[in-house]
């Protein structure tokens, strides 16, 4: 039969628009960063220099930290709805452990750790032993978390000096070394973005190169195949929450740092972007799956955005709406036109 | 004139590919009204892609597809439906609406449709679906059509989608492994079923892997084997010639009851477990060294038996001891670490991760001994799947690929060679054949008898008879929950077991 040599050629004719379909997907988010990158660099004089590009991955890192924890969550499958306001509760907890007991930076930063682990443990014992989907145990914890930390600062942010509910002026301070976690750089680099650096490294080695990790994409995969394989699923779930926590502690605690005061409302724009950021990083590549780099790089795209179109004269209130835009064209990439499937739909 | 027979559907020169994989390449394929037609073919022959063809899921590259002499093209299910063509596909919940009643789900077309009155609730429909149902001999009663679909047991769910697939009157009714989660009882009723749609001038396609049952009901039968169809057949059909086309150059080995062996060395002793919510508890001892086959119907309390020893659903009551050890696995890492295996019966939601290539699937298991300090070896890691690929001869572009991409018999390849790999002390095979093509399964159960040989316990779990004669050492048969029958292969016959099966407790 001769008729056998015919399907390969019309593969062939079908290949190159497949082929360009496929590095569209995978190149594109990179192009997109770059060229705006470029565009922003050569219409701006000022946007490209050392310092306004420290100062712009300096502005990314909270988000980029924030969205490092989002990608663990993402990875088993679920999403952690209370990450910004743990963020919130940390600046919090920061805030109060210097201005009314007077404490160290060190002890604060101590504080802060242990209450996102406690957090995050409660978060995961809500989900794995609790059985309630992740979203809405999350969900719930959001809500109890900003509550949470206003009650015992009377709603109030917590500043150096202020008066307290029994009338005496608070005793303390944030110190000089706390401040530092924002303000300091090692050689040119500023410390947020070396902690940013330095978790997005640890975000890959954990997720790409170790069993843990490579264990928690399989319960995001398929549970139950999972389990039937000998994962300790609920180990992993929980894990991943935890995890998400500490970053959410570490992100609040460059914010507090940056802000020098208890503000209230800090971290509360903070879950979109962690949530936005990572479901960039899908794309990124064509990873169609939740990983460290490509958050890393959502963030940094979201960063050169915004600070391009400040530079531009646009006003703060446009933000949100180019971040939004950002997440769209990400979707767009890994849902709308890639071939392979999304290994991250959040069903729950 | 010559006196052509007339074909409800013929397929001329078809091909598809998929990249540069050409899945068919010129089939010919011709259904005569009121003919059973049997498409024969192993795993990766082509079969279930010209199936998504005829349903309208898949377009074909290449060829002609006519019905009733005219030439059609089928673009989507409703254009296979309007034509004439229904299917009823293997994987039934694809076909049910889960949270719908099984009256709503029988006339599902209709309420899309708008054929039936938007108010007026169930108790209008109750008629109609009774009346669908009984069409097929179903007799359900009313109180059934008003549960929720997912309330059906799998059988009946089968029937129900078939039932579905009758009410629009097809001229072409195409079967993909209908029986294939049918007790005996359930599957001589679908039998009765299909026979008498072909009296009725149905063109029927019939795709099976169960040759016994292409015998008994089959008129024709078409091989397909790389994309061709390499044998066509009309009655008296020649099984063992089908069989030869179907694996080409291998040579058919007849199953022998030689080899076995009898072994006492206890490996799993269960005392007063429970196997199913009203049975009564049973002791059983699994023994190293031989192959223990277990078979019984749909519902048996098979996979009940090896959840519980896997940890995956502990038993209710009673206990295990392990080389004389008690051994009492709350989850399936406990059973792990004890050597302790099972190949789950549903391939692609209990083994198989979407996207994962086959060098993770093989890994997954055992991800503490290829990752040192936690650490993957990758390397490690590619030599374990390579040895797999190389040990059960999965057909593959190498370990990379994804284990979605590989034919239903290699994938299941895959998925035992990964326990196998891990030297298993106790591993348990969980309907390892079903979808398996002929060639695939020599493999798997050839390499159950040798870990066997090797010293392992090894369980094999089926509801055919002939699949668990040809592989098994003990043969017990499980009813309902219970031990039936427990005897050595060699001296007991199909006869007998298939009377043990059916016994009425």
């Amino acid at each position: 039969m001769t008729k056998s040599l015919t399907p390969l050629s019309r593969e062939d004719k079908a290949s190159p628009w497949v082929k360009v379909q496929d590095g569209v997907v995978k190149y594109g988010f990179l192009a997109v960063t770059i060229l705006l990158f470029a565009y922003f660099a050569l219409t701006e004089p000022a946007f490209a220099t050392t310092a306004s590009i420290f100062a712009m991955l300096k502005f990314a890192s909270v988000t980029a930290i924030l969205g490092l924890g989002m990608t663990f969550a993402m990875v088993v499958g679920g999403m952690d709805m209370s990450i910004g306001s743990q963020a919130g509760l940390a600046v919090q907890m920061a805030a109060m452990t210097m201005v009314f007991y007077n404490l160290t930076g060190g002890t604060a930063i101590a504080v802060v750790l242990v209450v996102g682990l406690v957090v995050g443990l409660v978060n995961a014992c809500l989900i794995v032993l609790c059985k309630i989907p992740d979203l809405l145990a999350t969900l719930a914890m959001m809500f109890v978390l900003q509550g949470v930390k206003l009650i015992p600062v009377s709603g109030q942010s917590v500043s150096a000096g202020m008066v307290l509910r029994d009338g005496s002026v608070a005793p303390g301070k944030f110190t000089a070394a706390f401040l530092q976690i924002d303000r300091g750089t090692v050689g040119p680099i500023p410390v947020p973005v070396l902690i940013m650096l330095v978790l997005a490294v640890a975000t890959w080695f954990l997720l790409s190169r170790t069993k843990w990790g490579r264990l928690m994409y399989a319960v995001g995969a398929n549970p139950e195949a999972a389990r039937l394989s000998g994962v300790r699923v609920g180990y992993y779930r929980g894990l991943a929450y935890v995890l998400c926590s500490l970053f959410a502690s570490v992100g609040g605690l460059i914010l507090v740092s940056r802000i020098g005061q208890g503000d209230v409302s800090a971290g509360s724009s903070s879950l979109l972007e962690a949530v936005a950021v990572a479901l960039v990083g899908t794309s990124v590549l064509g990873a169609g799956k939740p990983n460290a780099w490509g958050t890393l790089l959502g963030a940094l795209l979201v960063g050169i955005v915004l600070t391009g179109l400040t530079m531009k004269g646009f006003q703060y209130y446009y933000q949100d709406t180019a971040k939004g835009l950002v997440l769209l064209v990400a979707l767009l990439f890994s849902y709308t036109m890639s071939r392979k499937k999304v290994r991250y739909s959040p069903a729950t | 004139m010559k006196s052509e027979p007339q074909y409800a559907l013929e397929l001329r020169g078809i091909e598809k590919s998929f990249g540069s994989n050409a899945v068919l390449k010129g089939v010919a394929l011709a259904l005569p009204s009121g003919q059973i037609t049997a498409l024969l073919g192993a795993n990766g022959a082509g079969k279930s892609t010209l199936i998504k063809i005829l349903a309208g899921a898949y377009q074909r590259d290449g060829g002609e597809i006519l019905v009733g002499g005219t030439p059609v093209e089928i673009t989507s299910p409703l254009s296979a439906a309007s034509n004439g063509i229904q299917t009823v596909h293997q994987r039934i919940d694809e076909s049910i609406v889960p949270g719908l009643t099984v009256a709503e789900n029988l006339l599902f077309e209709e309420l899309v449709q708008g054929g039936l009155p938007p108010v007026g609730g169930l108790r209008k429909l109750l008629p109609r679906a009774r009346a669908t149902a009984d069409a097929l001999g179903l007799g359900w009663s009313d109180a059934k059509l008003r549960l929720d679909v997912f309330e059906l047991g799998i059988a009946d769910a089968q029937l129900l989608v078939l039932a579905r697939a009758l009410v629009k009157k097809p001229k072409v009714l195409v079967l993909d492994e209908p029986t294939s989660t049918l007790s005996q009882a359930e599957t001589d009723r679908l039998f009765d079923v299909i026979t008498e749609l072909r009296d009725q001038g149905v063109a029927i396609l019939y795709v099976s892997h169960r040759l016994s049952e292409i015998q008994l009901l089959a008129d024709r039968l078409v091989v397909l084997r790389d994309g061709q169809v390499k044998d066509r057949q009309s009655a008296p059909l020649d099984m063992n010639q089908a069989v030869r086309s179907m694996l080409g150059e291998q040579v058919l080995v007849e199953t022998e009851q030689t080899g076995r062996r009898r072994s006492d060395r206890v490996a799993l002793r269960l005392r007063g477990v429970q196997l199913l919510k009203r049975s009564t508890p049973i002791d059983l001892d699994l023994n190293y060294g031989e192959v223990t086959g277990v078979v019984g119907l749909l519902g048996a309390g098979k996979s009940e038996l090896a959840r519980g020893i896997f940890g995956a659903d502990p038993f209710r009551t009673g206990t295990i001891t392990l080389d004389e050890r008690p051994y009492a696995p709350r989850r399936t890492s406990d059973a792990v670490r004890a050597g302790i295996y099972l190949v789950p019966e549903d391939r692609v939601a209990e083994a198989m991760l979407p996207g994962w290539s086959l060098t993770r699937t093989v890994s997954l298991p055992f991800m503490g001994r290829v990752s040192p300090l936690g650490v993957i070896n990758r390397r490690a890691e590619r030599k374990r799947a390579t040895a797999v690929i190389e040990d059960f001869n999965v057909v593959t572009t190498g370990p990379d690929q994804p284990v979605d991409a590989l034919s239903g018999g290699n994938q299941q390849k895959a998925v035992v060679g990964r326990w196998m790999s891990g030297q298993p002390r106790t591993i348990i095979l969980d309907e390892p054949f079903r979808g398996v093509d002929i060639g695939a399964r020599r493999d798997i159960s050839g390499k159950a008898r040798e870990a066997a040989a090797a010293g392992a316990c090894v369980v094999v779990l089926s509801s055919d008879v002939e699949e668990i004669r040809e592989v098994a050492d003990r043969i017990l048969v499980m009813v309902e929950g219970q031990i039936a029958l427990d005897r050595s292969a060699t001296d007991v016959d199909a006869e007998t077991i298939m009377t043990s099966m059916s016994e009425a407790r």
